[in-house]
């Protein structure tokens, strides 16, 4: 029997996961402790669902280990594996996955009764943990027939019966209309900070990322490329991928005091000082456009080439070649009506400014 | 707007339906119906139809209980053998059925390969019994219960098996409890298939099991024994198999007939 104990295994997942799939070489390392909550993000093709099925089990590692509540899960070394019913996990699948020949109750009943306990008892777990999840009244229904939101609290419900110690939740709410989605986000972030074991998010939405976890973790091409809490993340992004998804203008350079020189010629002046490799960050909305050079000379002032113009939300985001430096563009974010009355088209050329207080530096 | 038909396309196809219903339309019209109840209640034909039932209902169950895991090994292992096995299995599908009985008493006739030590232990042997009889109908029907259960599972998510495992069950319990139930329609289709095919059975049975009235005549030897002394019997009792047959095909009508 599997060793339930916390207090005393109480160290969470701690996991060194390297396989190479396809054209996808995986290496990543995870930490999680009890309780915490982490959102694995990246684009697609990441690796993201190759890491969340490694750790259930359903892959099998060909380098490093996995340990969870001080039990080795799998350890390439020293030749431990785990079957995936011998693990204390429990996932959340994507389009998950209820078995449309069994009734609700019975969906969540399967995991006490696969872990051997007699019918009755693993009944009335189930309908305890339907309750939690606030689908009591769904549990003689068909999977089939109920919808997206009240799936995904079943299965949620499905998952944590098997008390498990991690839980894994890929893209839980990616299947989900956009006003569902609003309030099945509000309930997951609720049972998750209310779930003692870890936990891992999968998603490729910043906005799910931030209500849902404690901590991201940013991976691309199957390596961790940042990690952070959600803020730290948002204001001082890494990576393109990080910048574009947070929304930010991303440029690397080398400081010296409030000047941020870019490989490509033309600089950036910053109001924090910073010396060395670092990046400079700054707002689309922060940017503002002009058609003719303005007066008075702003000290970031670059002449580019409008490349694209699209609505975006309540403005429109204008995306603007060639500067500050050669071979890379930035996006600047204007009302609609400043659209109209500068007359802004694609190809035209324009001077596009950003205050110093605005752009934020860090180091590399 | 309905698609036009052309000409070259509707008069082959008028032409293949009416072959294939003419001959049906023909036995319902020259069956002698005025004497269908002495012909079919015949103790002969009884005998004959009930050995049929029994046989086909066990070669069911027999090619249900072998082809099933022997599907789910073609579909789940990645074996590099697997196209081999699969082309063996399919060999007697497409076998005439006479050399599907030869073969089979070469092995399990009195004095064959393992026929002949079980006589020698036993002294039984399976030529001229209702066992003989079986066996052949198994030897046709399983093939097809194989492919369509193989194409079950294959069509199946394997996901689902994937979320058993993470909830605790073990691969038996997966197979019985998520992946059986989810090919469940495909089995039962595979498993009508197998009967039908089974109970359809002429040139194996009778060249491995031979033709003895009440222990391995069935209702097709039957059939073709009475075309020579009764022909008028012989159109009756097809007619009663026609019957058994189309209700066969209304079992899978939502499977096959109603999925154009």
């Amino acid at each position: 029997m599997v060793t339930r104990d916390r207090a005393e295994g109480g160290s969470g997942l701690v996991a060194q996961l390297e396989l190479q799939r396809g054209d996808l070489r995986l290496a990543v390392d995870l930490r999680v402790g009890p309780g915490e909550v982490v959102a694995l993000l990246g684009p697609n093709g990441a690796g993201k669902s190759t890491v969340l099925r490694t750790l259930a089990g359903l892959l099998p590692l060909q380098r490093g280990c996995a340990v969870l509540g001080g039990l080795t899960m799998e350890d390439v070394d020293a030749g431990i594996r785990l079957e995936p019913h011998h693990r204390q996990v429990g996932v959340v699948f994507q389009d998950y996955l209820l078995f449309p020949h069994l009734s609700v109750l019975d969906n969540v009943a399967f995991g006490p009764r696969a872990r051997g306990h007699p019918r009755a008892y693993a009944q009335q777990l189930a309908h305890t943990m339907l309750e939690r999840v606030g689908a009591a009244g769904l549990a003689s229904a068909q999977p089939r027939r109920i919808s997206g939101g009240q799936a995904q609290r079943v299965a949620l419900a499905r998952a944590l019966a098997t008390e498990p110690q991690l839980l894994l939740l890929d893209e839980p709410l990616a299947a989900l209309d956009a006003r569902t989605r609003l309030t099945v986000r509000g309930e997951l972030r609720r049972h998750l900070a209310d779930f003692d074991g870890a936990a891992i998010v999968v998603t490729h939405d910043p906005v799910d990322a931030a209500v849902l976890a404690d901590r991201l973790v940013v991976i691309e091409a199957g390596e961790v490329v940042q990690t952070g809490t959600p803020s730290e993340v948002a204001r001082r992004p890494r990576t393109d991928y990080v910048a574009r998804l947070v929304g930010l203008n991303l440029l690397a350079g080398t400081g010296s005091a409030h000047r941020v020189d870019l490989p490509g010629g033309g600089a950036v002046h910053t109001a924090d000082s910073a010396d060395g490799d670092v990046y400079v960050a700054f707002r689309p909305a922060a940017v503002s456009i002009f058609t003719t050079r303005p007066d008075g000379s702003p000290r970031n002032l670059w002449l580019g080439r409008i490349s694209g113009i699209e609505s975006h939300g309540e403005g429109v985001r204008v995306e603007i070649d060639a500067a500050p430096q050669r071979g890379s563009s930035i996006l600047a974010e204007v009302t609609p009506a400043a659209v109209a009355e500068l007359g802004l088209l694609p190809g035209a050329a324009v001077w596009a400014s950003v205050k110093a207080s605005d752009v934020e530096v860090y180091p590399r | 707007m309905p698609t036009p038909i052309p000409w070259l396309l509707a008069l082959p196809a008028l032409a293949g339906l009416s072959f294939l219903v003419l001959p049906l339309l023909g036995l319902l019209i020259r069956a002698p119906w005025s004497n269908a109840w002495q012909v079919i209640t015949d103790d002969e034909a009884l005998l004959a139809l009930r050995l049929s039932l029994i046989t086909a209902t066990v070669a069911m169950v027999l090619a249900v209980l072998l082809g099933v895991p022997l599907a789910w090994l073609l579909a789940r292992s990645d074996l590099p053998a697997m196209g081999w096995l699969r082309a063996v299995i399919t060999v007697p599908l497409v076998l005439p059925p006479v050399v599907g009985g030869v073969a089979l008493f070469t092995v399990l006739g009195r004095s064959g390969l393992l026929g002949w030590p079980l006589y020698q232990l036993t002294g039984f042997a399976f030529p001229f019994t209702p066992y003989a009889v079986v066996l052949a109908q198994t030897f046709v029907a399983l093939p097809f219960l194989i492919l369509s259960v193989e194409g079950a599972l294959r069509a199946a998510d394997r996901r689902y098996e994937d979320a058993a495992a993470t909830l605790g069950a073990r691969p038996l319990t997966i197979f019985s409890r998520v992946t059986l139930p989810l090919i469940g329609p495909g089995v039962a289709a595979g498993a009508v298939l197998a009967w039908a095919r089974a109970l359809g059975e002429f040139g194996a049975t009778i060249t491995f099991a031979g033709n003895f009235p009440g222990t391995t005549r069935t209702m097709p030897l039957q059939v073709y024994l009475a075309l020579e002394t009764d022909p008028s019997a012989a159109l009756m009792l097809s007619v009663l198999l026609l019957a058994v047959s189309v209700l066969v095909l209304v079992l899978l009508r939502d499977r096959w007939v109603n999925r154009w």
